[in-house]
């Protein structure tokens, strides 16, 4: 996990168009004579879905592709796994050309190495909700007791213990997708496609399985394509996130890049209305900290600290920096009347902490509960800075990059 | 702008042509037929349009059946071959039927209706086979009823793969369709004449003039049910790396099966229709007694027997409803 790491590339597109209509190919040179995509379905009748789309996905990643109904998000999903033939460009998995493979190898690479949940949850209603589970190892040929039992854990790891005999079509929106969830898992794919798959749900039940998918990949290592309409799903499920417009990437980057820096007119509109506080983390409006005492100095040293800065408090820090606690100017004050010569004594661990990838949102409770700074600190409980509460203020609100210009 | 003022590109040019290629096909269909006609007008004096000869050795029923002829001889082999198994069939149906006690029959068929359609239709079931037994044509129903099985059969084993095929491509499909227009709109009298020819008189004949005139709905449902089922099963189906086989049989077909039964079920009913005509070609059963009556202008003998069939065509016809209900339950919370 550490980040020196290089991150292994799982799926590559490069420059993937699809055309749809009778003529592709030749449609494609017309493009590439400079006619637009009106003229082109005007004139052809042709449907430019996808246009020279690139991108690479890492392992183990949340890869979230945005876009709007006829962006062409469903297409270039349905590529990944040749349910749609791209008309050009090459998808790699891990480093394997799709393109190149034939019927049955295409068909090996669906067996095993991607599956993928649909946004209408598409289950076989003649079949129940085990045997659901266990149709792609059923087509693998796997025997009937042993492809059961395998349903039957993921059944139980989606939390349907208990509803394996009954019919799909008896169950609850969030359940049905669980079962196609747990349907896409049961053949322990590398590769997991989820074709908005939670934007059939309702907004309380789709949360709920946001953050259940989210904790059920902590337990399995899966490598994900979230496609979603809804902007405030692809920033909470995305380590990346593509923006799509008329078969175009407008805009890839980390949910903080896309919220603090649209790229265009099109992707402000759609972050206009995002929460900052959700996406932006505490490192973006965090300070360097004012006063930072080691535990083995006095109070005396610290009262003195304090007043040359003018602050009301200073961190504890011991040798290897990492932080200790809070102490107060008055707090300072009172041990020098009480004689005692080392912070250490004073420390109570009493220091509101956060790391610096939270989002500046989980600030506010700690800060409004108490008086004490909030500390930011690392992964290795050292300290590397401070959020004051104008800053916090100003995180909220503020528009990066001018444009609170506009309308 | 200055795209638009190019000349208009190859792929345009295409389009049109396609669309002027439409045209033509159906411009020249047209002519084809008249042309025939005109080549063929001769047949009845009638005719809208004067002969090219007095009396022109072809038309087009003279085509016809010299067309016939040549079947007839060239491949005698496969037409006997046909005959022997569908004899084989019939008889061998009629004979498990004749051969159970008319009591045991009941019982089954009671049963069968109660397991699949309910007591409602079971009870209407065993009191409509009784009285067909008091009336004394159990016998005659059960070899309409062996006529009708075999001739369903066939019609299945044909019209179902037919069916599957259609379903998978739109040339088959669109090449089919005409065809099966004919054989629903043909008036089925005129199945009876090449049926003689080929087969001679009696069953089997008979058997072949209902499987023509019954199997287009078991090709046309299966078809439809096959196309009709939702595109994300299929797409389901695909994902998880189903064969085209494991796609049709695991997912294609169960989906279909209501739509499947539904074409089995008018296959049985128009099988039904189809027997009494069946018997102008000395056919048994239930057919050759109205015939009989007809014959001899006996509106009591025909009607006994005509109430006979509606009521074996009512018991079918509930029994094997319930089937595709049954299947539809499934789909129905889609």
């Amino acid at each position: 996990m550490s980040e020196t790491e290089t991150p292994r590339v799982k799926i590559s597109c490069r420059n993937v168009w699809k055309i749809f209509g009778h003529d592709p190919q030749n449609t494609l040179n017309l493009i590439q004579n400079g006619m637009t995509k009106e003229e082109i379905l005007e004139q052809t009748g042709h449907i430019i879905a996808v246009r020279d789309i690139s991108f690479d996905v890492n392992e183990g990643e949340i890869f979230v592709i945005m876009g709007l109904s006829g962006s062409g998000k469903s297409t270039i999903i349905r590529c990944l796994n040749r349910l749609i033939d791209p008309t050009s460009g090459q998808i790699f998995i891990d480093d394997v050309d799709l393109a190149t493979m034939n019927e049955t190898e295409i068909r090996m690479t669906r067996r095993h190495q991607i599956s993928m949940v649909f946004q209408q949850f598409a289950l076989f209603p003649h079949r129940s909700v085990i045997d659901n589970v266990a149709y792609g190892l059923e087509v693998q040929g796997i025997p009937k007791a042993e492809r059961r039992e395998r349903a039957w854990e993921v059944l139980n790891m989606v939390g349907l213990k208990g509803w394996e005999n009954y019919h799909t079509y008896e169950l609850s929106g969030g359940m049905q997708q669980r079962v196609g969830l747990a349907r896409a898992l049961a053949v322990d794919p590398e590769i997991l496609l989820m074709d908005e798959a939670f934007s059939a749900l309702d907004p309380l039940i789709r949360r709920q399985m946001q953050d259940e998918f989210l904790n059920l990949l902590t337990q399995v290592h899966k490598t994900i394509i979230f496609i979603t309409h809804d902007l405030s799903e692809a920033l909470k499920m995305g380590e990346r996130v593509a923006i799509m417009k008329d078969g175009l990437i407008v805009q890839l980057g980390s949910p903080e890049e896309i919220v603090i820096g649209p790229a265009d007119d099109y992707v402000t509109e759609f972050v206009r209305d995002v929460p900052r506080s959700k996406v932006v983390p505490v490192r973006n409006i965090m300070k360097d900290p004012a006063v930072t005492l080691y535990s083995w100095q006095g109070p005396k040293v610290a009262v003195h600290e304090m007043r040359q800065n003018d602050v009301q408090y200073a961190f504890i820090l011991d040798p290897g920096r990492r932080l200790r606690g809070v102490i107060t100017r008055d707090e300072a004050k009172q041990a020098i009347k009480d004689g005692i010569t080392r912070l250490s004594k004073l420390v109570k661990g009493n220091a509101l902490q956060i790391g610096p990838n939270q989002p500046i949102e989980e600030v506010i409770p700690l800060a409004a509960t108490s008086d004490n700074p909030v500390a930011v600190i690392d992964e290795d409980e050292r300290l590397i800075g401070e959020i004051l509460r104008t800053e916090l203020l100003l995180g909220m609100t503020r528009e990066d990059n001018g444009n609170d210009t506009k309308q | 702008m200055t795209q638009n003022s190019n000349p208009p590109n190859k792929l345009v040019q295409k389009l049109q042509r396609h669309r002027k290629a439409r045209w033509l096909f159906w411009a020249g269909t047209s002519g084809l037929i008249l042309l025939l006609g005109w080549l063929f007008s001769s047949y009845y004096p009638e005719s809208f349009y004067p002969p090219l000869a007095a009396d022109p050795p072809w038309n087009l029923a003279f085509w016809v059946s010299e067309g016939m002829d040549w079947l007839i001889v060239n491949f005698a082999v496969i037409f006997d071959a046909i005959k022997l198994v569908t004899r084989w069939v019939l008889n061998s149906i009629e004979d498990s039927l004749l051969m159970l006690h008319e009591w045991s029959l009941l019982a089954i068929i009671v049963l069968w209706a109660w397991r699949l359609a309910g007591r409602r239709v079971a009870i209407f079931s065993g009191a409509a086979m009784y009285f067909i037994g008091m009336l004394g044509l159990w016998e005659l129903c059960m070899s309409t009823l062996a006529l009708i099985a075999t001739a369903v059969l066939i019609s299945m084993a044909m019209g179902i793969p037919i069916g599957i095929l259609a379903a998978r491509s739109d040339r088959i499909n669109n090449t089919i369709r005409p065809v099966l227009d004919v054989m629903q709109t043909m008036p089925a009298f005129v199945y009876l004449i090449p049926a003689v020819m080929f087969f001679g008189l009696g069953n089997v004949p008979g058997v072949m003039a209902t499987v023509i005139f019954a199997a287009p709905p078991a090709v046309r449902l299966t078809n439809l049910g096959i196309r009709q089922v939702p595109k994300d099963l299929v797409e389901a189906g695909h994902t998880f790396g189903s064969t085209d086989f494991q796609l049709l049989f695991k997912v294609q077909l169960p989906l279909a099966l209501p739509s499947i039964m539904a074409g089995i079920n008018q296959t049985i009913m128009l099988s039904l229709s189809m027997v009494v005509l069946a018997a102008m070609i000395a056919a048994g059963g239930l057919g050759r007694e109205v015939y009989m009556a007809l014959g001899q202008v006996d509106i009591g003998r025909g009607f006994v027997a005509g109430t006979t069939i509606v009521l074996v065509a009512m018991v079918l016809d509930r029994i094997t409803q319930s089937l595709g209900q049954r299947g539809k339950r499934g789909t129905s919370a889609l």
